[in-house]
């Protein structure tokens, strides 16, 4: 019987894994691992892979603001109707509903700090319904996805015998 | 200049020999290029971070001193806590726990503190190298008893009874073993306790180092577990292998007052303490990291059943292991030596693993084989073991 939780973990920690690879380390049968895989991919629980990339080495001009978004909720649509349109913009990489003092939390990626505050004011705070933003951009990653950037941690352990 | 050191060492030290494979890991240090260990017997994960952080901020809150000989009562306290949690025993910490530097100074501590000249103690092999050297530096008589690969590498009972003699002080057990990966379930030891009640006078040292690395079902099973032995079972255990704390020296002594009283004033005037900052370091281990013993657990038990199907994929027989993070095949089928395998497999394939020879003579046509490693390593050291046992048998 596989365990999707364990095999999710497996996944999202290393997605190059192949199924007979997994299946080795779960102790089931390849297929299993592809049959649970399928059914996993069919109710949307895995949504794609992807891969965690150091953008700041290849491209260090790229631009990340984390824009907080104000809202009047709209009647019978609640926050959800501003928060599908602001997701559909493909630089927009998230778009939470958070609590606290602002509604929704969007992270939004492009070349230069002026083509993210072009986006706010042309493409966010023109909406109906939008109170107010305010855009942090991102000026280094310490962390993301789980994984620390620039990890000291080399395997420095003695060749010793006990 | 010309000092004779003839008959100025002690005979106890001297009838040790220094690591025979020394040479060997000599030889791998000073390969050139990319090599891959598989040898190391330690985690290689870096310990928790919570737990880290409890030792900054002890040196940062000044607790810089000698902490009491016995340890920090908070740490015993937390000791004890997790023996209740984990094991179900009860010990007290208020005698019957002394924490040591590493649970290596533990098997040191029982070997001086029980051991008169010409005793006989049992040690079971294939085993941690230093239980025979402890053994010896005592000026005590190592008497082995092999265990098999065809009984799981456990410790028969009847093998054991055939050992004991009136000289038998104590016997010596590890499980999870090193270098074997076999685990004693609680059944087994109950075969073992039954020996142990005919023969009244034995007292049992048990590592219990990689107790938490049990892919079984994740419980540690010991003879502590036997409330009519408590008397005479001396628990040796630590943090390093199960919380990957190898470097903080930090392990504990678990036992009967009577004994833990004495080993304490060995301790008290050798060591004096084990050091503070580990020992703060170890309250947040014991109280607040299970959760972290679990997923390193988890991986470990992924790579064991990569490392699994690669030895069956090159051919070579296999126990299966289910504890520690170690296999040990069979390398016989190959002809060599387990020293020849491992030097011919690290120059010609840059991978290096340990003789099985080095734990004891029945290692001999065995190696030990680490998964305390990458997976990225693990795989490709696989298919390079496939391709070194293919190379041999084509000759």
């Amino acid at each position: 019987m596989i365990d999707d939780i364990e095999l999710l973990h497996l996944m999202e920690n290393n997605a190059r894994l192949s199924s007979a690879e997994m299946a080795t380390m779960l102790a089931v049968s390849e297929d299993e691992v592809n049959l649970e895989i399928k059914r996993l991919r069919d109710e949307n629980i895995i949504l794609g892979y992807s891969t965690i990339i150091n953008w700041e080495k290849k491209a260090p001009d790229t631009c990340i603001g984390m824009i907080e978004v104000r809202i009047a909720p709209i009647k019978n649509k609640g926050y959800d109707h501003i928060a599908q349109i602001l997701s559909r913009y493909d630089k927009v990489s998230a778009c939470y509903l958070v609590s606290g003092g602002f509604d929704l939390m969007i992270i939004y990626e492009d070349k230069t700090l002026r083509d993210i505050a072009n986006f706010v004011s042309e493409k966010i705070a023109t909406q109906e319904g939008v109170l107010s933003t305010t855009t942090h951009f991102i000026l280094k990653k310490y962390k993301a996805n789980g994984i620390i950037y620039d990890n000291p941690n080399k395997d420095d352990r003695q060749a010793i015998i006990l | 200049m010309s000092f004779d050191y003839n008959g100025k060492m002690s005979d106890a030290v001297q009838q040790v020999p220094p690591s025979a494979i020394r040479k060997f890991f000599d030889l791998a240090n000073e390969m050139q290029g990319h090599v891959i260990s598989l040898s190391i017997g330690e985690p290689d994960f870096v310990t928790p971070w919570p737990i880290r952080e409890a030792g900054i901020n002890s040196l940062v809150e000044g607790y810089t001193h000698y902490s009491p000989n016995s340890g920090y009562l908070n740490a015993r306290k937390a000791i004890s806590d997790y023996l209740k949690r984990r094991y179900g025993v009860s010990y007290s910490p208020d005698g019957e726990l002394l924490i040591t530097v590493g649970g290596s100074e533990g098997l040191d501590l029982v070997a001086r503190a029980l051991i008169n000249p010409g005793d006989e103690v049992i040690v079971v092999e294939p085993c941690f190298v230093a239980y025979n050297a402890t053994v010896k530096f005592a000026h005590g008589v190592p008497v082995t008893v092999e265990t098999k690969p065809e009984n799981g590498y456990k410790l028969m009972p009847e093998e054991l009874e055939a050992a004991i003699t009136e000289k038998t002080k104590y016997i010596i057990v590890g499980y999870p073993n090193n270098p074997t990966g076999a685990v004693m379930t609680l059944e087994d030891w109950a075969g073992i306790r039954d020996v142990l009640l005919r023969h009244p006078g034995v007292i049992v040292l048990s590592d219990e180092l990689y107790c938490e690395l049990n892919y079984l079902d994740g419980k540690p099973a010991s003879l502590t577990q036997f409330s009519e032995l408590r008397e005479r079972v001396i628990m040796v255990n630590g943090f390093s292998k199960s919380y990957a704390m190898t470097g903080f020296r930090v392990g504990y002594i678990a036992g009967p007052h009577e004994l833990v009283s004495q080993m304490t004033k060995i301790h008290q005037y050798c060591i004096m303490s084990a050091p503070s900052l580990s020992q703060f370091a170890v309250i947040e281990a014991a109280m607040n990291a299970d959760g972290e013993i679990i997923k390193m657990r988890d991986e470990y038990n992924h790579r064991r059943r990569v490392i699994i199907q690669g030895l069956s994929d090159a051919g070579l027989d296999c126990f299966t292991p289910y504890g520690a993070f170690y296999a040990f095949p069979s390398i016989k089928c190959t002809g060599l030596s387990s020293e020849e395998f491992c030097e011919r497999f690290l120059i010609e394939k840059h991978v290096a693993i340990v003789p099985g020879n080095a734990f004891g003579a029945c290692g001999e046509g065995f190696v030990r084989i680490s998964y305390a490693a990458s997976l990225d390593d693990i795989k490709e050291a696989m298919v390079l073991l496939k391709e070194f046992v293919e190379d041999l048998r084509k000759g």
